[in-house]
């Protein structure tokens, strides 16, 4: 199989209000821009594109279709897109890449979470006759796994602030996390004296709604080694989905990231940038992906500190690549979620060489 | 930068849903105030069914009847009910395991307060006061046991339910667009210039679009052009502003180098040609706004039709 | 290294403008389910699960392929959901011979689907978000100036859109599957149908329907190891370009052109008239016919209609356009793309019953989607070429 790495990577900065339009161009144009000038790349030597967003997202038919004005897409290009996370636009770029098809592969994600209320547009992901005609919003659907795994003896809420408090430390230094509503610095017990938002959630548990954008680039064997020093190379790339039926599943783990881990090698991680946009889902993806507490977990920040939807998945797993390129970590784990309660995990494990 | 327009945007449909055989079941039997379970291949109960087995993606075997009692296996207390909940106080969301299944219905409970919900509590439907809505035709659930049973009545088969989705959203319009429609707001054209390849565009749009970068060196153009080409709309549709027929046209801007779509009247449709030269024809003053509808329509000059080659390269 | 991959079964539904005999999941289930049984292959077997549909406003459901994984039981496997406009069909088709191709899975299901009964797709495409200006023309107002631009250019006679809507009405009522089966169907006809969108009439449109298409694809150890007939897939491209640019070709649009000569390049087809048996094209407008066998290549540009008007894209012409009826005769908007590829694969497997291109081994499948931005397509044969 051909070896394939990660070999650039920017994001836009989270904002929890960006004035940019729902069709991404304004925050596309200069990820892409940096990304080129970071690689050495121009949009001419990108094979293949690909992207992920959603109409609902933007609240209208088609709104990806002038995303592509982002690329300056003539002469045509080789170029598809996915209703999912750019995470998944990242795996049909691999896939390119492995066919022969491509050699530089291009995946980028877009999100504006804030053009409409992000928690009932979400509740459109449920079943449309059993659960979504009683508008169960995503913060509220979160809130009962969470409690499940409380009173299961799965995790504490001390667990669930402290996850908070390391990711919100770890975000303070990322100059693309959203800032903290609050001082960055509180403690668990500080955090627990909050009110509940969607009991047993408070604010802290849960990501902030987030606008924004990513881009990865993907290149062959010798294509990606003379275009970086220390390619991300991608040993294991596994994507699952677990059943819809909120009320027949375990919400305590995720059989899905766990069968995906384990057949991408999650084990060997030595640090993992976690799509958990719940501070309790951070803990499920842990155990089911069997990261010991040696793991350094999301140290971006993570999806808590800026969850831009169809771009936050693709973005932990150019964190992950970045610190292999940057010489951090020799082995590094990517995970994108989507849907109601971790229905859907990916997960790309990245290795020097 | 100031924030470009933003204005809201709404989107509103009642979705009318065919059920198929296995939920049409299940509606039918809520609208007889019964509630159906499906039993998968391993013998578990699913309540509510599944339409395939999450396991072996087989349809039911069978439908069983469950509750209508159950017990709260999880929940979270919803403080601000949204648009569309079940309940417009606060109430609790709840897994419910039904009496008879062996998975959770998720479904509201109107309990009060939350320190009236825990796990383990007993809670049965309170039925809505309409049926045939499926899963709708049960309010909610509470902790309190009926005092009778609810009277099952024979009921038409349920086979399609309405779900009605309205969603709020922000439109916001892009820097270009921004400049342009701020300029319709004073009757004028104003387009922008790609640094990159020199095209004109009106609108402009986020970035050019053969070059991906972003326009900026503002140009205004005058309120003529040419026809390039057009379709006489003969068919009355949802939202027509116009009585048909009409011309719908493609009008290239004298000093653009893409068309913009717009209305061709003041002659008769099959006056119409490609290459005429047409200018528009404003809305009084005091109707606009920000937008292309400033511009009622373009009509015919009556100066000489541009040669076919002029334009070709626009069609 | 690019691994083989063929279609080892299609299946596709009754297409209806409304199916209320059907929830969505059943709907696809009834693809599902024929693509399965004519590949002989059980969903337990299949490795990965591929959706296609067009916008998820249609159908009031965000990501319809998270609740469809029980249904297409992908319930602990990888699945995908595109959505690239109106070759949505075409381009889920090439995800998942990626898929095969890239040497990861063995077995693939892909199913597309749309069911334009739950809403109303005019309601939805025509949303128009505040400042801009209202749709002034509907549903084929779009296309029908690019027409007139085409006929313009080519100096086509009048008729030739009368003519391949016919044809395909006709070929349509061969398809037991068709939506619209109009066996008597003439030119005459449609020349005498309302005249909707100048220069389009009504016969001239495709209708909306409700339809969901799935195909079976397999690596060449699964597709030697089929007892029916399968269809190599030859060659895959995907091209877009922008919606909307200074100098775009609506007529002969670049991206198409480009897509077609990868194709054709990749497949190892010098000409395609003479090296193509059969061809499914999208075509929702009857006009576009000659338009695409311009684009594709099977025509000089200016000179597709003469080809219509020979008569060669007839069943049993030189080069059969459309022998199910094409889009003309069925148009659930998601599976369109996808039914032209399955129906690719019929031919070539010799599975198209009335519809059959005698001799047929080699064909095309061909999706287009957005303002004729978006392209994808593919080549199949009976031998693995």
């Amino acid at each position: 199989m051909t070896d394939v790495a990660v070999i650039g990577f920017a994001q836009a900065p989270g904002e929890r209000h960006s004035p940019a339009t729902t069709n991404g161009v304004e925050m596309l144009v200069p990820i892409f821009g940096e990304v080129f000038e970071a690689t050495g790349l121009a949009k001419d030597d990108i094979d293949f594109w690909c992207s992920g967003s959603s109409d609902y997202l933007a609240g209208r038919a088609f709104s990806f279709v002038s995303a592509v004005d982002a690329i300056g897409a003539f002469p045509p290009v080789m170029e598809s897109h996915v209703e999912m996370d750019g995470a998944w636009a990242l795996y049909e770029a691999w896939l390119k890449i492995l066919t022969g098809e491509a050699e530089i592969a291009l995946a980028y994600g877009f999100g504006k979470s804030s053009a409409g209320n992000l928690r009932r547009v979400l509740s459109l992901q449920l079943d449309p006759y059993l659960l979504a005609p009683l508008w169960p919003d995503s913060v509220s659907v979160a809130a009962l796994q969470a409690r499940a795994g409380l009173e299961a003896g799965v995790w504490t809420q001390e667990q669930m602030a402290e996850v908070a408090v390391r990711s919100r430390a770890d975000g303070a230094g990322n100059p693309k996390a959203v800032r903290p509503r609050s001082d960055g610095s509180r403690s668990a017990v500080d955090l627990l004296a909050e009110p509940y938002v969607a009991d047993p959630l408070r604010a802290h548990d849960c990501a902030p709604v987030t606008d924004g954008a990513a881009v990865v680039i993907l290149a062959a064997g010798d294509r990606a080694r003379a275009l970086a020093e220390r390619p991300a190379w991608i040993t294991g790339f596994e994507h699952r989905i677990d059943s819809a039926a909120l009320g027949a599943r375990d919400l305590t783990t995720s059989p899905s990231a766990a069968s995906a881990g384990a057949a991408a090698g999650a084990a060997r991680a030595q640090v993992a940038e976690l799509h958990a946009p719940f501070t309790h889902q951070e803990i499920i993806l842990r155990n089911a992906l069997c990261l010991g507490d040696e793991v350094r977990i999301s140290p971006s920040g993570g999806a808590l500190t800026g969850n831009p939807m169809f771009a936050a998945g693709l973005a932990r797993i150019g964190s992950a690549a970045t610190e292999i390129m940057a010489g951090r970590a020799d082995v590094a784990l990517g995970h994108a979620t989507s849907g109601p309660a971790l229905q859907q995990n990916l997960i790309c494990v990245m290795e020097a060489k | 930068m100031s924030q470009p327009l933003h204005a809201p945007l709404d989107i509103a449909f009642d979705y009318t849903r065919s059920l198929g055989p296995t939920l049409s079941a299940f509606a039918s039997a809520l609208a007889e105030r019964r509630i159906l379970g499906a039993r998968a291949a391993d013998g578990l109960v699913h309540a509510p069914p599944f339409e395939y087995d999450p396991v072996t993606a087989a349809p039911p075997a069978e439908l069983v009847e469950v509750g209508p009692g159950g017990t709260v296996v999880s929940w979270s207390w919803m403080h601000r009910p949204l648009e569309g909940q079940p309940l417009d106080h606060p109430f609790g969301w709840a897994l419910i395991r039904l009496d008879g299944a062996d998975t959770a219905m998720l479904h509201a409970v109107d309990a009060g307060s939350a320190d009236q919900m825990r796990t383990g509590m007993r809670v049965w439907p309170r039925w809505s006061h309409s049926r045939g809505g499926g899963i709708t035709d049960i309010a909610c659930f509470v902790p309190q046991e009926p005092e009778a049973a609810a009277q099952t009545v024979k009921q038409p088969e349920i086979t399609m339910i309405t779900t009605p989705i309205r969603l709020g959203y922000d439109h916001t319009v892009s820097p270009g667009e921004d400049s342009f429609l701020r300029g319709l707001a004073e009757g004028r054209l104003i387009a922008q210039r790609c640094p990159a390849c020199g095209k004109v565009y009106l609108p402009p749009r986020g970035a050019c679009p053969t070059c991906g970068v972003p326009t900026a060196t503002q140009v205004e153009l005058p309120d003529t052009g040419i026809v390039t080409t057009f379709c006489v709309v003969n068919v009355p549709f949802v939202g027509q502003q116009v009585p048909v027929p009409y011309v719908a046209a493609s009008v290239l801007i004298d000093g653009a180098d893409i068309a913009i779509q717009h209305l061709i009247l003041g002659c008769a449709p099959d006056e119409v040609r490609m290459g005429m030269r047409v200018r528009a024809v404003w809305k009084p003053r005091e109707q606009w706004d920000t937008s292309m509808r400033n511009i009622d329509h373009f009509e015919p000059t009556g100066d000489p039709d541009a040669p076919y080659d002029t334009y070709a390269h626009h069609l | 290294m690019k691994h083989r991959a063929a279609v080892l079964g299609t299946g596709q539904t009754h297409h209806r403008s409304k199916r209320l005999d059907v929830s969505i999941a059943g709907l696809c289930r009834e693809a599902a389910d024929r693509a399965l049984a004519d590949a002989g292959v059980g969903i337990d077997q299949i490795d990965a699960v591929v959706v296609g549909k067009a916008p998820d406003l249609f159908e009031g459901v965000m990501m319809p392929e998270l609740y469809l994984a029980d249904a297409l039981g992908a319930v602990g496997k990888p699945m995908l959901r595109v959505h690239t406009a109106g070759s949505v069909g075409g381009a889920t088709g090439i995800v998942a011979a990626s898929l095969v191709q890239s040497g990861v899975h063995r077995r693939v299901l892909a199913v597309a689907f749309e069911k334009q009964s739950e809403s109303n797709a005019m309601w939805a495409l025509s949303i128009s978000p505040p400042f801009s200006m209202p749709v002034l023309a509907g549903a084929g107002g779009y296309f029908a100036p690019h027409i007139r631009s085409y006929i313009r250019r080519s100096e086509a006679p009048a008729h030739i859109g009368a003519m391949v809507a016919a044809k395909d009405r006709r070929n349509g009522a061969r398809n037991e599957y068709a939506h619209l089966r109009q066996a008597d169907m003439t030119m005459e006809k449609v020349l005498a149908s309302p005249m909707l969108w100048d220069p389009v009439r009504y016969d001239e449109t495709c209708p909306s329907s409700d339809g969901a298409c799935a195909v079976v694809l397999g690596d060449q150890a699964a597709a030697e190891a089929s007892s029916q007939p399968v269809a190599w897939i030859r060659a895959t491209a995907m091209r877009t370009e922008p919606t909307m640019f200074s100098g775009k070709d609506h007529v002969n649009p670049r991206a198409g052109a480009d897509a077609a000569a990868a194709l054709w390049a990749a497949a190892g087809i010098t000409s395609p008239i003479d090296q193509i048996d059969a061809a499914e094209i999208y075509v929702p407008f009857s006009w576009f016919e000659p338009m695409w066998l311009e684009n594709l290549g099977f025509a000089q540009p200016g000179r597709g209609w003469r080809l219509t008007e020979s008569g060669a894209t007839e069943i049993g012409g030189q080069i059969p356009v459309n022998p199910s009826g094409g889009v003309l005769s069925s148009n659930p908007i998601g599976a369109s793309g996808l039914l032209r590829f399955a129906e690719a694969a019929m031919q070539v497997t010799g599975k198209a019953g009335e519809h059959q291109v005698p001799g047929a081994r080699t064909a095309l499948g061909h999706a287009y989607g957005g303002g004729s931005q978006y392209f994808s397509m593919w080549v199949v044969g009976d031998t693995p070429g």
